[in-house]
Protein backbone atom coordinates (compact mmCIF):
# COMPACT_ATOMS: atom_id res chain seq x y z
CA UNK A 1 0.00 0.00 0.00
CA UNK A 2 2.84 2.74 0.89
CA UNK A 3 4.22 1.09 -2.46
CA UNK A 4 1.13 2.69 -4.12
CA UNK A 5 0.85 5.67 -1.94
CA UNK A 6 4.57 6.76 -3.47
CA UNK A 7 3.35 5.97 -6.62
CA UNK A 8 0.24 8.35 -6.66
CA UNK A 9 2.72 10.75 -5.40
CA UNK A 10 5.15 11.05 -7.75
CA UNK A 11 2.63 11.01 -10.57
CA UNK A 12 1.13 14.14 -9.47
CA UNK A 13 4.49 15.85 -8.65
CA UNK A 14 5.44 15.16 -12.15
CA UNK A 15 2.25 16.49 -13.80
CA UNK A 16 2.85 19.68 -11.48
CA UNK A 17 6.26 19.70 -12.87
CA UNK A 18 5.25 18.79 -16.57
CA UNK A 19 3.39 21.89 -16.50
CA UNK A 20 5.67 24.15 -15.05
CA UNK A 21 7.73 23.27 -17.93
CA UNK A 22 4.78 23.87 -20.65
CA UNK A 23 5.08 27.25 -19.71
CA UNK A 24 8.58 27.43 -21.12
CA UNK A 25 8.11 25.54 -24.44
CA UNK A 26 4.03 26.22 -25.56
CA UNK A 27 3.50 28.81 -28.51
CA UNK A 28 1.03 31.87 -27.27
CA UNK A 29 -1.81 30.51 -28.15
CA UNK A 30 -1.86 27.66 -26.06
CA UNK A 31 -0.28 28.91 -23.30
CA UNK A 32 -3.30 31.07 -22.92
CA UNK A 33 -5.79 28.11 -23.43
CA UNK A 34 -3.53 26.13 -20.68
CA UNK A 35 -3.84 28.75 -18.26
CA UNK A 36 -7.25 29.35 -18.53
CA UNK A 37 -8.40 25.10 -18.52
CA UNK A 38 -6.06 25.22 -15.35
CA UNK A 39 -8.61 27.36 -13.87
CA UNK A 40 -11.73 25.55 -15.42
CA UNK A 41 -10.27 22.09 -14.27
CA UNK A 42 -10.13 23.37 -10.73
CA UNK A 43 -13.66 23.96 -11.37
CA UNK A 44 -14.29 20.50 -12.41
CA UNK A 45 -11.97 19.27 -9.33
CA UNK A 46 -14.55 21.04 -7.11
CA UNK A 47 -17.36 19.22 -8.56
CA UNK A 48 -15.64 15.25 -8.91
CA UNK A 49 -15.49 16.00 -5.10
CA UNK A 50 -19.26 15.61 -5.15
CA UNK A 51 -20.19 13.76 -7.68
CA UNK A 52 -16.48 11.62 -7.97
CA UNK A 53 -16.54 10.45 -4.71
CA UNK A 54 -19.90 11.24 -2.69
CA UNK A 55 -21.80 10.28 -5.80
CA UNK A 56 -24.20 13.34 -5.54
CA UNK A 57 -25.14 14.52 -9.22
CA UNK A 58 -25.37 17.81 -9.05
CA UNK A 59 -26.39 19.93 -12.32
CA UNK A 60 -26.31 23.61 -10.26
CA UNK A 61 -22.68 23.74 -9.87
CA UNK A 62 -22.50 26.97 -11.67
CA UNK A 63 -23.96 28.36 -8.80
CA UNK A 64 -20.91 28.30 -6.94
CA UNK A 65 -18.44 29.10 -9.84
CA UNK A 66 -20.81 31.99 -10.26
CA UNK A 67 -20.44 32.90 -6.54
CA UNK A 68 -17.18 33.28 -6.80
CA UNK A 69 -17.09 34.99 -10.20
CA UNK A 70 -19.52 37.56 -8.76
CA UNK A 71 -17.95 37.61 -5.32
CA UNK A 72 -14.66 38.87 -6.49
CA UNK A 73 -15.68 40.63 -9.46
CA UNK A 74 -18.12 42.80 -8.29
CA UNK A 75 -16.21 44.55 -4.99
CA UNK A 76 -14.05 45.11 -7.52
CA UNK A 77 -15.10 46.68 -10.33
CA UNK A 78 -18.10 48.68 -7.48
CA UNK A 79 -15.62 49.39 -4.66
CA UNK A 80 -12.01 49.27 -6.24
CA UNK A 81 -10.94 46.14 -4.12
CA UNK A 82 -7.58 44.59 -4.51
CA UNK A 83 -7.22 41.26 -5.79
CA UNK A 84 -6.36 39.44 -2.29
CA UNK A 85 -10.03 40.82 -0.50
CA UNK A 86 -11.88 39.88 -3.71
CA UNK A 87 -10.35 36.48 -4.34
CA UNK A 88 -11.31 36.12 -0.42
CA UNK A 89 -14.85 37.35 -0.92
CA UNK A 90 -15.42 35.22 -3.98
CA UNK A 91 -14.31 32.29 -1.50
CA UNK A 92 -16.49 33.27 1.20
CA UNK A 93 -19.11 34.01 -1.62
CA UNK A 94 -18.96 30.37 -2.12
CA UNK A 95 -19.01 28.97 1.26
CA UNK A 96 -21.29 30.45 2.20
CA UNK A 97 -23.86 29.40 -0.39
CA UNK A 98 -23.02 26.15 -0.73
CA UNK A 99 -23.52 25.88 2.92
CA UNK A 100 -26.91 27.31 2.98
CA UNK A 101 -28.19 25.13 -0.38
CA UNK A 102 -26.02 22.01 1.17
CA UNK A 103 -28.51 22.54 4.25
CA UNK A 104 -31.58 22.03 2.06
CA UNK A 105 -31.02 20.43 -0.99
CA UNK A 106 -29.30 17.40 0.55
CA UNK A 107 -32.90 16.74 1.95
CA UNK A 108 -33.67 15.09 -1.32
CA UNK A 109 -31.51 12.28 -3.03
CA UNK A 110 -31.20 10.97 -6.36
CA UNK A 111 -33.24 12.72 -9.28
CA UNK A 112 -34.91 15.28 -7.00
CA UNK A 113 -31.17 15.87 -5.61
CA UNK A 114 -30.18 16.93 -9.54
CA UNK A 115 -33.64 19.05 -9.85
CA UNK A 116 -33.22 21.02 -6.65
CA UNK A 117 -29.91 22.11 -7.78
CA UNK A 118 -30.46 23.13 -10.91
CA UNK A 119 -33.41 25.07 -9.78
CA UNK A 120 -31.51 26.93 -7.13
CA UNK A 121 -28.77 27.66 -9.85
CA UNK A 122 -31.44 28.99 -12.05
CA UNK A 123 -32.24 31.34 -9.08
CA UNK A 124 -28.81 32.30 -9.35
CA UNK A 125 -29.13 32.93 -12.88
CA UNK A 126 -31.98 34.88 -12.63
CA UNK A 127 -30.65 36.94 -9.94
CA UNK A 128 -27.97 38.03 -12.05
CA UNK A 129 -30.75 39.77 -14.28
CA UNK A 130 -32.51 40.92 -11.34
CA UNK A 131 -29.45 43.11 -10.29
CA UNK A 132 -28.79 43.98 -13.93
CA UNK A 133 -27.94 48.12 -12.41
CA UNK A 134 -24.93 45.83 -10.40
CA UNK A 135 -23.91 43.14 -12.75
CA UNK A 136 -24.68 44.10 -16.39
CA UNK A 137 -26.64 40.94 -16.95
CA UNK A 138 -25.62 38.82 -20.25
CA UNK A 139 -23.22 42.08 -21.39
CA UNK A 140 -21.24 41.50 -18.18
CA UNK A 141 -18.21 43.68 -16.21
CA UNK A 142 -14.87 43.78 -17.43
CA UNK A 143 -12.31 44.43 -14.71
CA UNK A 144 -9.59 47.16 -15.90
CA UNK A 145 -6.09 45.63 -16.46
CA UNK A 146 -4.74 47.71 -13.44
CA UNK A 147 -7.30 46.47 -11.14
CA UNK A 148 -5.96 43.21 -11.78
CA UNK A 149 -2.80 42.93 -10.04
CA UNK A 150 -1.10 42.61 -6.53
CA UNK A 151 1.01 44.37 -4.55
CA UNK A 152 3.88 43.23 -2.67
CA UNK A 153 5.65 46.44 -0.92
CA UNK A 154 7.75 48.37 -3.88
CA UNK A 155 7.46 44.93 -6.29
CA UNK A 156 3.58 44.69 -8.55
CA UNK A 157 2.90 41.31 -10.15
CA UNK A 158 1.07 41.72 -12.70
CA UNK A 159 -1.66 39.38 -13.30
CA UNK A 160 -2.37 40.11 -17.13
CA UNK A 161 1.03 39.13 -18.00
CA UNK A 162 0.78 35.87 -19.56
CA UNK A 163 3.44 34.18 -17.81
CA UNK A 164 2.38 35.50 -13.88
CA UNK A 165 -1.15 34.75 -15.32
CA UNK A 166 0.17 31.12 -16.19
CA UNK A 167 2.10 30.77 -13.00
CA UNK A 168 -0.98 32.10 -10.72
CA UNK A 169 -3.11 29.39 -12.51
CA UNK A 170 -0.74 26.87 -12.39
CA UNK A 171 -0.42 27.82 -8.19
CA UNK A 172 -4.12 27.02 -7.79
CA UNK A 173 -4.38 24.40 -9.86
CA UNK A 174 -1.83 22.84 -7.57
CA UNK A 175 -2.74 23.52 -4.50
CA UNK A 176 -6.34 22.25 -5.02
CA UNK A 177 -4.83 18.96 -6.44
CA UNK A 178 -2.80 18.48 -3.47
CA UNK A 179 -5.75 19.37 -1.13
CA UNK A 180 -7.77 16.99 -2.93
CA UNK A 181 -5.54 14.05 -2.93
CA UNK A 182 -4.61 14.53 1.14
CA UNK A 183 -8.64 15.10 1.42
CA UNK A 184 -9.86 11.72 -0.76
CA UNK A 185 -6.78 9.53 0.73
CA UNK A 186 -7.95 10.43 4.12
CA UNK A 187 -10.67 8.76 6.30
CA UNK A 188 -12.99 11.47 5.21
CA UNK A 189 -12.33 11.14 1.71
CA UNK A 190 -13.01 7.38 2.67
CA UNK A 191 -16.43 7.92 4.23
CA UNK A 192 -18.02 9.93 0.80
CA UNK A 193 -16.84 6.73 -1.31
CA UNK A 194 -18.94 3.97 1.77
CA UNK A 195 -21.47 7.24 0.86
CA UNK A 196 -21.79 6.86 -2.75
CA UNK A 197 -21.62 2.51 -2.82
CA UNK A 198 -24.18 1.88 0.17
CA UNK A 199 -25.49 5.56 2.17
CA UNK A 200 -27.55 3.54 4.51
CA UNK A 201 -24.56 0.55 5.53
CA UNK A 202 -22.45 3.71 5.92
CA UNK A 203 -25.15 5.08 8.49
CA UNK A 204 -25.56 1.65 10.31
CA UNK A 205 -21.48 2.27 10.75
CA UNK A 206 -21.96 4.60 12.78
CA UNK A 207 -21.43 7.41 10.39
CA UNK A 208 -23.03 10.58 10.22
CA UNK A 209 -24.02 11.34 6.48
CA UNK A 210 -25.62 14.00 6.43
CA UNK A 211 -22.78 15.64 7.78
CA UNK A 212 -20.33 13.73 5.82
CA UNK A 213 -22.29 14.77 2.62
CA UNK A 214 -22.99 18.55 3.74
CA UNK A 215 -18.76 18.96 4.34
CA UNK A 216 -18.25 17.58 1.38
CA UNK A 217 -20.96 19.85 -0.36
CA UNK A 218 -18.86 22.71 1.43
CA UNK A 219 -15.62 21.93 0.07
CA UNK A 220 -16.63 21.61 -3.57
CA UNK A 221 -18.56 24.69 -3.46
CA UNK A 222 -15.35 26.06 -1.98
CA UNK A 223 -13.16 24.72 -4.76
CA UNK A 224 -15.34 25.85 -7.37
CA UNK A 225 -15.56 29.62 -6.16
CA UNK A 226 -12.08 29.09 -5.84
CA UNK A 227 -12.13 29.21 -9.47
CA UNK A 228 -14.38 31.45 -10.02
CA UNK A 229 -12.71 33.83 -8.37
CA UNK A 230 -9.39 33.18 -9.94
CA UNK A 231 -10.95 33.27 -13.20
CA UNK A 232 -12.33 36.92 -13.26
CA UNK A 233 -9.21 37.91 -11.70
CA UNK A 234 -6.84 36.45 -14.42
CA UNK A 235 -9.29 36.70 -17.00
CA UNK A 236 -10.93 40.25 -16.08
CA UNK A 237 -14.28 39.52 -17.23
CA UNK A 238 -17.94 38.46 -15.50
CA UNK A 239 -20.62 37.44 -17.58
CA UNK A 240 -24.38 35.70 -16.89
CA UNK A 241 -23.57 32.57 -19.01
CA UNK A 242 -21.30 31.61 -16.19
CA UNK A 243 -24.02 31.33 -13.65
CA UNK A 244 -25.86 29.91 -16.59
CA UNK A 245 -27.10 25.41 -17.13
CA UNK A 246 -24.31 25.29 -19.17
CA UNK A 247 -21.64 25.55 -16.64
CA UNK A 248 -23.58 23.51 -14.69
CA UNK A 249 -23.26 20.51 -17.28
CA UNK A 250 -19.76 21.20 -18.87
CA UNK A 251 -17.77 20.02 -15.47
CA UNK A 252 -19.83 17.19 -15.28
CA UNK A 253 -18.77 16.38 -18.97
CA UNK A 254 -14.97 17.32 -17.86
CA UNK A 255 -15.58 14.52 -15.07
CA UNK A 256 -16.83 11.71 -16.81
CA UNK A 257 -14.76 12.13 -20.18
CA UNK A 258 -11.26 12.36 -17.77
CA UNK A 259 -12.21 9.90 -14.86
CA UNK A 260 -15.17 10.15 -11.80
CA UNK A 261 -13.70 10.22 -8.77
CA UNK A 262 -10.09 9.86 -9.82
CA UNK A 263 -7.74 13.47 -8.91
CA UNK A 264 -6.47 14.08 -12.25
CA UNK A 265 -9.85 13.29 -14.63
CA UNK A 266 -11.07 16.77 -14.70
CA UNK A 267 -7.45 17.92 -15.88
CA UNK A 268 -7.48 15.21 -18.68
CA UNK A 269 -11.16 15.85 -19.47
CA UNK A 270 -11.15 19.72 -19.01
CA UNK A 271 -7.80 19.39 -21.74
CA UNK A 272 -9.33 17.00 -24.05
CA UNK A 273 -12.62 19.04 -24.77
CA UNK A 274 -11.09 21.70 -25.15
CA UNK A 275 -9.06 20.71 -27.83
CA UNK A 276 -11.54 18.66 -28.76
CA UNK A 277 -13.61 21.62 -29.69
CA UNK A 278 -10.93 23.36 -31.29
CA UNK A 279 -9.53 21.39 -33.53
CA UNK A 280 -12.97 19.81 -34.86
CA UNK A 281 -13.51 23.65 -35.60
CA UNK A 282 -10.29 24.08 -37.26
CA UNK A 283 -10.25 20.71 -38.78
CA UNK A 284 -13.83 21.70 -40.66
CA UNK A 285 -12.58 25.22 -41.71
CA UNK A 286 -9.67 23.33 -43.70
CA UNK A 287 -11.17 20.52 -45.32
CA UNK A 288 -14.85 21.15 -45.39
CA UNK A 289 -15.12 25.07 -44.76
CA UNK A 290 -19.09 25.52 -45.74
CA UNK A 291 -19.88 22.65 -42.50
CA UNK A 292 -17.69 24.42 -39.99
CA UNK A 293 -20.81 25.30 -37.68
CA UNK A 294 -21.04 20.83 -37.50
CA UNK A 295 -18.14 21.12 -35.47
CA UNK A 296 -20.15 19.39 -32.76
CA UNK A 297 -21.06 17.02 -34.30
CA UNK A 298 -17.60 15.62 -34.65
CA UNK A 299 -16.88 16.31 -30.90
CA UNK A 300 -20.16 14.12 -30.50
CA UNK A 301 -18.65 10.83 -32.47
CA UNK A 302 -15.74 11.28 -30.52
CA UNK A 303 -17.51 11.55 -26.94
CA UNK A 304 -19.25 8.44 -28.15
CA UNK A 305 -16.44 6.56 -29.05
CA UNK A 306 -14.51 7.31 -25.62
CA UNK A 307 -17.43 6.31 -23.90
CA UNK A 308 -17.85 2.85 -25.50
CA UNK A 309 -13.74 2.33 -25.08
CA UNK A 310 -13.66 4.29 -21.77
CA UNK A 311 -16.75 3.66 -20.14
CA UNK A 312 -15.58 5.05 -16.87
CA UNK A 313 -13.81 7.78 -18.73
CA UNK A 314 -10.13 7.91 -19.40
CA UNK A 315 -8.49 7.82 -15.79
CA UNK A 316 -11.04 5.71 -14.75
CA UNK A 317 -10.93 3.01 -17.01
CA UNK A 318 -7.41 2.96 -17.05
CA UNK A 319 -7.13 2.45 -13.17
CA UNK A 320 -9.85 -0.16 -13.48
CA UNK A 321 -7.44 -2.50 -15.96
CA UNK A 322 -4.40 -1.17 -15.61
CA UNK A 323 -3.58 0.92 -12.68
CA UNK A 324 -5.23 -0.20 -9.51
CA UNK A 325 -3.50 2.30 -7.25
CA UNK A 326 -4.48 5.59 -9.53
CA UNK A 327 -6.31 7.66 -6.60
CA UNK B 1 -27.19 -14.02 32.99
CA UNK B 2 -28.20 -10.06 32.76
CA UNK B 3 -30.16 -8.64 29.80
CA UNK B 4 -28.06 -7.37 27.33
CA UNK B 5 -31.20 -5.89 24.86
CA UNK B 6 -34.32 -5.04 26.59
CA UNK B 7 -37.07 -4.15 23.86
CA UNK B 8 -40.80 -3.49 25.32
CA UNK B 9 -44.22 -2.48 23.96
CA UNK B 10 -43.00 -1.68 20.62
CA UNK B 11 -45.41 0.01 17.80
CA UNK B 12 -43.56 0.62 14.78
CA UNK B 13 -45.16 1.86 11.23
CA UNK B 14 -44.65 1.83 7.59
CA UNK B 15 -46.44 5.27 6.94
CA UNK B 16 -49.62 4.85 8.47
CA UNK B 17 -49.62 0.87 8.54
CA UNK B 18 -48.85 -0.81 11.61
CA UNK B 19 -46.06 -3.54 11.70
CA UNK B 20 -45.02 -4.21 15.23
CA UNK B 21 -47.57 -4.44 17.78
CA UNK B 22 -46.32 -4.11 21.45
CA UNK B 23 -43.57 -6.29 20.09
CA UNK B 24 -41.31 -7.16 23.30
CA UNK B 25 -37.90 -9.15 23.43
CA UNK B 26 -35.17 -9.77 26.23
CA UNK B 27 -32.02 -10.39 24.85
CA UNK B 28 -29.42 -12.18 27.38
CA UNK B 29 -25.94 -11.51 27.66
CA UNK B 30 -23.68 -13.82 25.80
CA UNK B 31 -26.92 -15.57 24.05
CA UNK B 32 -27.80 -16.50 20.28
CA UNK B 33 -31.59 -15.24 20.38
CA UNK B 34 -33.46 -16.34 17.00
CA UNK B 35 -35.71 -14.86 15.21
CA UNK B 36 -38.60 -16.78 13.49
CA UNK B 37 -41.43 -16.37 11.69
CA UNK B 38 -42.90 -16.38 8.16
CA UNK B 39 -41.67 -14.23 5.58
CA UNK B 40 -43.59 -10.90 6.10
CA UNK B 41 -43.93 -11.47 9.99
CA UNK B 42 -41.63 -8.32 11.18
CA UNK B 43 -38.60 -10.19 11.96
CA UNK B 44 -36.33 -7.78 9.73
CA UNK B 45 -38.36 -4.89 10.74
CA UNK B 46 -37.44 -5.61 14.67
CA UNK B 47 -33.98 -5.48 13.65
CA UNK B 48 -34.54 -2.06 11.90
CA UNK B 49 -36.56 -1.38 14.92
CA UNK B 50 -33.94 -1.77 17.06
CA UNK B 51 -31.14 0.31 14.80
CA UNK B 52 -33.77 3.40 14.33
CA UNK B 53 -34.05 2.73 10.70
CA UNK B 54 -37.44 2.19 11.43
CA UNK B 55 -39.24 4.84 13.87
CA UNK B 56 -40.87 3.96 17.04
CA UNK B 57 -43.60 5.64 17.98
CA UNK B 58 -43.78 3.54 21.29
CA UNK B 59 -42.36 1.40 23.26
CA UNK B 60 -38.69 1.11 24.41
CA UNK B 61 -35.50 -0.31 23.30
CA UNK B 62 -32.49 -0.77 25.79
CA UNK B 63 -29.66 -1.36 25.91
CA UNK B 64 -28.17 -1.95 29.36
CA UNK B 65 -29.08 1.68 30.89
CA UNK B 66 -28.64 3.33 27.06
CA UNK B 67 -32.35 3.90 25.55
CA UNK B 68 -31.87 3.54 22.36
CA UNK B 69 -35.32 4.94 20.45
CA UNK B 70 -34.99 8.39 19.54
CA UNK B 71 -31.09 8.08 19.12
CA UNK B 72 -30.10 9.59 15.33
CA UNK B 73 -29.57 5.83 13.56
CA UNK B 74 -25.63 6.81 13.39
CA UNK B 75 -25.39 6.70 16.89
CA UNK B 76 -26.82 3.76 17.69
CA UNK B 77 -23.61 1.68 16.35
CA UNK B 78 -21.48 3.73 18.42
CA UNK B 79 -23.85 2.87 21.40
CA UNK B 80 -22.56 -0.86 20.89
CA UNK B 81 -25.25 -2.40 18.38
CA UNK B 82 -23.58 -3.52 15.18
CA UNK B 83 -25.95 -4.80 12.07
CA UNK B 84 -25.32 -7.26 9.40
CA UNK B 85 -28.28 -7.02 6.57
CA UNK B 86 -29.64 -9.50 4.55
CA UNK B 87 -28.08 -9.14 1.28
CA UNK B 88 -24.61 -8.25 2.83
CA UNK B 89 -24.48 -4.44 1.22
CA UNK B 90 -20.81 -4.54 1.09
CA UNK B 91 -19.08 -1.26 -0.43
CA UNK B 92 -18.36 -3.47 -3.34
CA UNK B 93 -15.53 -1.07 -5.11
CA UNK B 94 -13.55 -1.17 -2.27
CA UNK B 95 -10.79 -3.73 -1.53
CA UNK B 96 -11.61 -6.17 1.65
CA UNK B 97 -9.02 -4.12 3.84
CA UNK B 98 -11.10 -0.91 2.83
CA UNK B 99 -14.00 -2.57 4.01
CA UNK B 100 -12.69 -3.33 7.09
CA UNK B 101 -10.82 -0.34 8.03
CA UNK B 102 -13.79 1.87 7.49
CA UNK B 103 -15.67 0.00 10.02
CA UNK B 104 -12.32 0.83 12.47
CA UNK B 105 -12.65 4.15 11.97
CA UNK B 106 -16.01 4.73 13.00
CA UNK B 107 -14.78 3.78 16.98
CA UNK B 108 -11.32 4.76 16.26
CA UNK B 109 -10.22 1.21 16.54
CA UNK B 110 -6.79 0.10 15.82
CA UNK B 111 -4.32 -2.80 14.82
CA UNK B 112 -5.63 -5.44 17.24
CA UNK B 113 -9.08 -5.30 16.50
CA UNK B 114 -8.43 -5.83 13.30
CA UNK B 115 -6.55 -8.94 14.05
CA UNK B 116 -8.91 -9.91 16.89
CA UNK B 117 -11.53 -10.05 13.72
CA UNK B 118 -9.26 -11.41 11.18
CA UNK B 119 -8.35 -14.33 13.55
CA UNK B 120 -12.31 -14.78 13.69
CA UNK B 121 -12.32 -14.79 9.87
CA UNK B 122 -8.60 -16.55 8.46
CA UNK B 123 -9.96 -16.56 4.49
CA UNK B 124 -10.09 -12.87 5.10
CA UNK B 125 -6.99 -12.41 5.53
CA UNK B 126 -5.48 -13.86 2.27
CA UNK B 127 -7.56 -11.29 0.23
CA UNK B 128 -6.82 -8.17 2.07
CA UNK B 129 -6.20 -6.37 -1.73
CA UNK B 130 -8.94 -8.09 -3.58
CA UNK B 131 -11.60 -6.19 -4.33
CA UNK B 132 -15.02 -7.05 -2.14
CA UNK B 133 -17.43 -7.41 -4.92
CA UNK B 134 -15.34 -10.19 -6.46
CA UNK B 135 -15.34 -12.08 -3.04
CA UNK B 136 -18.22 -15.70 -3.20
CA UNK B 137 -21.04 -15.20 -1.42
CA UNK B 138 -19.51 -16.77 1.66
CA UNK B 139 -16.61 -15.03 1.72
CA UNK B 140 -18.77 -12.01 1.40
CA UNK B 141 -21.17 -12.24 4.57
CA UNK B 142 -17.81 -13.44 6.41
CA UNK B 143 -16.52 -9.44 5.70
CA UNK B 144 -19.99 -7.84 6.26
CA UNK B 145 -19.90 -9.97 9.71
CA UNK B 146 -16.10 -8.41 10.09
CA UNK B 147 -16.95 -4.76 9.36
CA UNK B 148 -19.79 -4.86 11.90
CA UNK B 149 -17.21 -6.63 14.75
CA UNK B 150 -14.64 -3.71 13.50
CA UNK B 151 -17.10 -1.78 16.04
CA UNK B 152 -16.48 -3.70 19.12
CA UNK B 153 -20.34 -4.34 19.63
CA UNK B 154 -22.30 -5.79 22.51
CA UNK B 155 -25.22 -6.40 20.21
CA UNK B 156 -25.12 -8.44 16.87
CA UNK B 157 -28.04 -8.07 14.74
CA UNK B 158 -27.21 -10.65 12.19
CA UNK B 159 -30.23 -10.77 9.39
CA UNK B 160 -30.42 -14.10 7.25
CA UNK B 161 -26.65 -15.02 7.25
CA UNK B 162 -26.70 -17.87 5.20
CA UNK B 163 -29.16 -16.78 2.90
CA UNK B 164 -28.06 -18.30 -0.55
CA UNK B 165 -24.81 -20.12 0.44
CA UNK B 166 -23.47 -23.78 0.05
CA UNK B 167 -23.68 -25.99 2.57
CA UNK B 168 -19.71 -25.33 3.67
CA UNK B 169 -20.24 -22.09 3.64
CA UNK B 170 -23.06 -22.36 5.86
CA UNK B 171 -21.41 -24.45 8.71
CA UNK B 172 -18.69 -21.76 8.51
CA UNK B 173 -21.11 -18.81 9.14
CA UNK B 174 -22.35 -21.06 11.83
CA UNK B 175 -19.27 -21.78 13.47
CA UNK B 176 -18.47 -18.00 13.26
CA UNK B 177 -21.71 -16.99 15.37
CA UNK B 178 -20.59 -19.75 17.92
CA UNK B 179 -17.49 -18.14 18.26
CA UNK B 180 -18.74 -14.62 18.88
CA UNK B 181 -20.82 -16.44 21.78
CA UNK B 182 -17.96 -17.58 23.13
CA UNK B 183 -16.33 -14.19 22.94
CA UNK B 184 -19.11 -13.08 24.98
CA UNK B 185 -21.24 -11.11 22.10
CA UNK B 186 -24.74 -11.36 22.26
CA UNK B 187 -26.30 -12.25 19.02
CA UNK B 188 -30.17 -11.75 17.50
CA UNK B 189 -30.07 -14.27 15.03
CA UNK B 190 -32.63 -13.70 12.17
CA UNK B 191 -33.04 -17.23 10.08
CA UNK B 192 -35.34 -19.22 7.84
CA UNK B 193 -33.57 -22.59 7.99
CA UNK B 194 -34.93 -24.58 11.24
CA UNK B 195 -31.49 -26.87 11.33
CA UNK B 196 -29.57 -23.77 11.75
CA UNK B 197 -31.36 -22.77 14.83
CA UNK B 198 -31.21 -25.74 16.27
CA UNK B 199 -27.74 -25.44 15.86
CA UNK B 200 -26.27 -22.36 17.10
CA UNK B 201 -29.80 -20.76 19.11
CA UNK B 202 -30.10 -20.87 22.87
CA UNK B 203 -33.15 -19.59 22.71
CA UNK B 204 -35.74 -18.64 20.02
CA UNK B 205 -38.91 -15.74 19.56
CA UNK B 206 -41.40 -17.01 17.30
CA UNK B 207 -42.86 -13.72 15.53
CA UNK B 208 -46.33 -13.45 13.66
CA UNK B 209 -48.10 -10.72 12.21
CA UNK B 210 -45.52 -7.75 14.21
CA UNK B 211 -45.92 -9.64 17.65
CA UNK B 212 -43.49 -11.85 19.44
CA UNK B 213 -45.93 -15.27 19.94
CA UNK B 214 -43.82 -17.58 21.73
CA UNK B 215 -40.05 -17.70 23.44
CA UNK B 216 -39.16 -20.94 24.20
CA UNK B 217 -35.52 -22.37 24.40
CA UNK B 218 -34.06 -24.63 22.06
CA UNK B 219 -34.18 -27.97 23.85
CA UNK B 220 -37.54 -27.24 24.09
CA UNK B 221 -37.50 -26.81 20.03
CA UNK B 222 -36.21 -30.02 20.04
CA UNK B 223 -38.25 -31.99 21.73
CA UNK B 224 -41.95 -30.46 19.86
CA UNK B 225 -40.65 -29.88 16.44
CA UNK B 226 -44.84 -28.88 16.59
CA UNK B 227 -44.15 -25.50 17.73
CA UNK B 228 -42.07 -24.38 14.42
CA UNK B 229 -45.06 -25.72 12.64
CA UNK B 230 -47.30 -24.23 14.07
CA UNK B 231 -45.69 -20.47 13.63
CA UNK B 232 -43.42 -20.99 10.60
CA UNK B 233 -45.58 -23.62 8.77
CA UNK B 234 -42.99 -26.45 7.99
CA UNK B 235 -40.65 -28.12 10.81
Amino acid sequence: MKGDACKAIALHVIVIAALFALNFVLPPYHHGVLARVMVLAVFAMGYNLLFGYAGLLSLGHAMFFAAGLYGAGLPMVHFGWGVPGAFAAGLLAGVLLSAVIGLLALRTKGVAFMIVTMMFAQVGYLLVYYFGSWTRGDEGLVIQQQARAIQFGATRLDLTNPVTRYMAALALFAIVLIATLIMVRSSFGRVLVAIRENEERTRMLGYDTFANKLAAMVASGAICAAAGAAYVILFGYVGSTFASIQYSILPLLWVLLGGAATTLGPLVGTVLMFYLIDGSGDLLKIYAPGWNISYLGIVGVALILLVLFFPKGILGTIRDRWARWLP
Amino acid sequence: MADALTISGLDCFYGETQVLFGLGLTLRQGEVHCLLGRNGAGKTTTLKAIMGLVSARTGSVRLGDIELTGLPPHEVPKAGVAYVPQGRRLFAEMTVAENIEIGLMTRQRGKDVREAVLDIFPVLRERLRQRSGTLSGGEQQQLAMARALCLEPRVLLLDEPTEGLMPSMIAKIRQSVASLRERGVSTILVEQRVEAVLSVADRVSFIENGRVRETVGVDRLREDPDIVKRYVGVS
